[in-house]
Order: C-alpha cells, then structure tokens, then sequence
C-alpha cells in the first residue's frame, strides 16, 4: 500500500491506495466524491476529467499514487463559496448544455481549463479542446454554446447548425 | 489491472536502479500504458514511475539544438516551443486531446514507437538524437519497426535533441475515432538537404520516404514528388484504411507539406 497526501477541492486529504488504484477510484470510492464520472474506462470519453495541477487530465488513465502531493479539482469544488454556480455551471444550465448530464461533469472541468488558457476561445478552437469529451446527448452544439457564453461571448451571433 | 509495486524515484539513477527488479517498467504519462495495463496486455510486478524527476523535465537550448527531457509533456513541448521549433509545437499540440497532452510524454511516445504515433516522424524528420540514461542514438537508428526500437532492457529515453530546421512542417491527416494520424507526414528543410519522415502507414512503423527527398532536394515544389509513389505492399491495411489509401496519403501529405512550405 502506498501513502498519499493531496489538496482536493482546496482541502487536504489523506489515503492508502494500493498501486493499480485508478484516480477516478480514489475520488469516487475513498473520498465519495462521485461527481466524477466513468463513461469507458479506456481514456477516450473524457467524463472523468479533472484537474491536477490546474491542467485538465482523464482520471481514469492516471494512479492515485501519482496525485500523492498534487492539488485536484473535481465538479464538486467548482460552485462559488456561497453555494451558487460557477459561472460555466451556471452557462451550462442556461443553455441547455446538458441532458443526460453524464458527460457534463468532464466537459464543465474541461471548458474551465479552456476558459484559464484561453478566455476567449472561438467556436472553432472550443470544438477542438472538446475533442476528448463525448457527449451521447446533445449533439454538442448547446456545450459550445454554453462555452461561449460563459466567456462573455455572443451567443446568437454562432451560426446555426 | 494486476496489482503491482508503485515506486517513484526522484532521479534516473535510482530509476535505472529500480527497473533492475524483477518484472519491472517504467511508466511517464500512463496515456498509453494504462489502457494497456487494464487490458492485461501489459502486467509489470514493479511499475516505475518517471514523473518525480525533475532532471527529466522541460525544454532549452542546447547549442544550435534544442534539449527536451523525456518525461516533458505534450502540453509542455507545445507550449515552450511555439517560437523556438514552431513545426514540433504543432506537432505536440495535436496530439490526442487537451488531457492527453497533460500527462502524455516525448519520452513516453518515442520509446513506445507505435507506428501511428506522431513524436517518432518529428524526431525522425528533424534527425534528432535520443539520449537515453547510458548513450545517444541516432533518430535514423533507434526506431526499429513497429513498437521496436534501440532500447535495452531498463533503458530509459531521458532527452530529445533537436536540430532545427529552416523550415518544417507537420501534417496530419487524422483519424477522428483514435485521435492518432491516419497517416502523416513531417517534412523537414535544411537548406542543402531535405528529411521526409512518414508515420501511421507502414507495418515496420515510421520511415523516411527517400525518394521523395532526393526529389525535393533538387526542386523543393509539390511538383517534384507527383511522378513518384510509395509501394502499397508493406503499407498498413485496416478498416480505417487499405494499403494503397495509406500509400496514395504519404504522397498527398507529403505534397502538402511542401506547398505549404514551398
Ligand atoms: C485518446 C488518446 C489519443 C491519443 N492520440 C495520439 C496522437 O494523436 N498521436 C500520438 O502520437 N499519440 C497519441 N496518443 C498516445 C499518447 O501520446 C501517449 O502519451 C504516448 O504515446 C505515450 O507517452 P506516455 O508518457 O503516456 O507513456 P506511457 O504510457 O507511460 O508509456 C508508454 C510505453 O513507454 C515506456 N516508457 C515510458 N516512458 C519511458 C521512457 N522515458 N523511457 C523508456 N521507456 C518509457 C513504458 O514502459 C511503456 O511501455 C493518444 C493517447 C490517447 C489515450
Ligand atoms: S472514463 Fe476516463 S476517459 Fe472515459
Ligand atoms: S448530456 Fe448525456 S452524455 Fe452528454
């Protein structure tokens, strides 16, 4: 068993993970943190997705004995103090960019990690981070949409597909 | 996935060391080796992680070279290069999707020689130099074929030099289901010599398209590759693709790379 010690959400945590725990495993199942999602299991979906370090990674595809001192970032650290949505929360339910929602916690920790790096993204560069997120829902035009409204864009001036 | 002992030295001579044990592997971004680990397609007893080692990590200039440790990642090497080797920053900022080139590394990618995978036609188009914990290959002599390569036994890839071209390009022809290239093609200038690297085609993994080169030595156009073509024989054939897909696709990207370039 290994010993880990790690920031999630802005809280210190500590476990004892055998090595092949998944991430994913340790969130969902240790600290009951079930708002991360596991859609295949094979790093290609991207409902998994969380922060470490600030960066986007799938966490299904990285142990938890890699996170032992990293600061992680899961949904549920993403509303506001007060309990009211972050702002790409808040896009997303205003734009219908979500049904299901079982993609929705991967594509919100996702376009966050867009939104750090580029605060203005066009359609075109939002559709391209999105590439490792899948959606059996929406059809991801009401996501990008979302996208752009929570960077501040005009949303009627996307063209309708 | 069967369980194993996770260790994560902090230098690569105690990585070196910890790979003697029984049954050991190195692992960098997982990006690959997970999905293979819980396939059991791969079931080390010692996994060695390569990502607390600093001496492995990041991206500066090494002569008229430049010098990227193994363990740096995708998102990294996009990143610090966009000035210095904008051609290669393309490259990695390409690869699979954002969460990919988070934990993804060179290191990782060129040891792992898949014969889709992008960094192996990078390094083989610049002519880079692999350096590993005991020598430096030669790009030209360290992919061996399809997930072969000049690697020993517990030889870890700790950098990447790369010469710097005049110019270069990457292009890519995706496969949109993998993420990984159908086929592509890196096309590198060195003013008196020209390097055609081609990934994702042929069943012995990345080559170098010789003839292309010779023709594009003496007239760098879109042109001078026209009359050519690649043998469909040794090519992949899939259900993304046939062999002479693939092979009518190493000329087409290859002429683009040039008009983009020319
Ligand atoms: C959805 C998805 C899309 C992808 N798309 C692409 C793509 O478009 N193009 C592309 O090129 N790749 C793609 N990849 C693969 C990705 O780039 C991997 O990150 C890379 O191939 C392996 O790097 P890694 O650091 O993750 O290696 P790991 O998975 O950690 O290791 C891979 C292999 O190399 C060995 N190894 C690792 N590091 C070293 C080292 N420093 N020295 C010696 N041996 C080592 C390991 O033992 C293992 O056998 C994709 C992966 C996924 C999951
Ligand atoms: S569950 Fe991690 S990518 Fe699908
Ligand atoms: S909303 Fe159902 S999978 Fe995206």
């Amino acid at each position: 068993m290994n010993s880990i010690k790690l920031r999630v959400n802005g809280k210190e945590v500590t476990g004892q993970v055998e090595g092949r725990t998944l991430l994913v495993d340790f969130l969902r199942k240790d600290l009951r943190l079930t708002g991360t999602h596991v859609g295949c299991d094979t790093t290609q979906c991207g409902a998994c997705v969380v922060h470490v370090n600030g960066e986007p990674v799938k966490a299904c595809a990285m142990l938890a004995a890699e996170a032992d001192g990293a600061e992680v970032a899961t949904i549920e650290g993403q509303a506001n103090a007060d309990g009211s949505l972050s702002v790409v929360q808040q896009a997303f339910q205003d734009h219908h960019g979500l049904q299901c929602g079982f993609c929705t916690p991967g594509m919100v920790m996702a376009a966050t990690a867009l939104l750090k790096e580029n605060p203005k993204p066009s359609e075109a560069e939002i559709r391209e981070y999105l590439d490792g997120n899948i959606c059996r829902c929406t059809g991801y035009h009401n996501i990008v949409k979302s996208i752009m409204a929570a960077s501040g864009q005009d949303v009627p001036a996307m063209a309708a597909e | 996935m069967q369980n194993f002992e996770f260790v994560r030295p902090t230098s690569v001579a105690d990585a070196v060391a910890a790979l003697k044990g029984d049954e050991a592997q190195p692992m960098s971004g997982g990006q690959t080796l997970m999905p293979t680990m819980k396939a059991r397609l791969a079931a080390p007893e010692i996994l060695v992680s390569l990502t607390a080692i600093d001496e492995m990590k990041g991206v500066r200039k090494d002569g008229d070279q430049i010098w990227i440790g193994g363990g740096t990642t995708h998102a990294t090497v996009a990143r610090e290069t966009a000035e210095s080797y904008p051609a290669l920053s393309s490259l990695a900022g390409r690869i699979g999707d954002p969460s990919v080139r988070s934990r993804g590394t060179i290191g990782g990618s060129i040891a792992n020689n898949d014969p889709s995978a992008c960094y192996p036609a990078g390094a083989l188009g610049s002519g880079a130099t692999i350096v590993t914990d005991r020598r430096e290959i030669a790009a030209d002599d360290f992919f061996q074929g399809m997930f072969m390569s000049a690697l020993d036994e517990g030889e870890i890839v700790t950098a990447v030099k790369f010469p710097v071209p005049q110019k270069a390009i990457y292009q890519k022809f995706i496969q949109p289901a993998s993420r990984f290239p159908l086929t592509a093609v890196f096309v590198a200038h060195f003013g008196d010599t020209v390097r055609v690297a081609v990934t994702g085609a042929s069943s012995d993994g990345v080559f170098r398209w010789t003839e292309a080169e010779e023709a594009l030595q003496g007239n760098f156009s879109a042109d001078a590759v026209s009359g050519l073509s690649v043998s469909a024989a040794m090519m992949i054939s899939d259900l993304h693709g046939s062999g002479a897909y693939r092979a009518q696709l190493t000329k087409v990207m290859t002429q683009r790379a040039v008009a983009a370039l020319a």
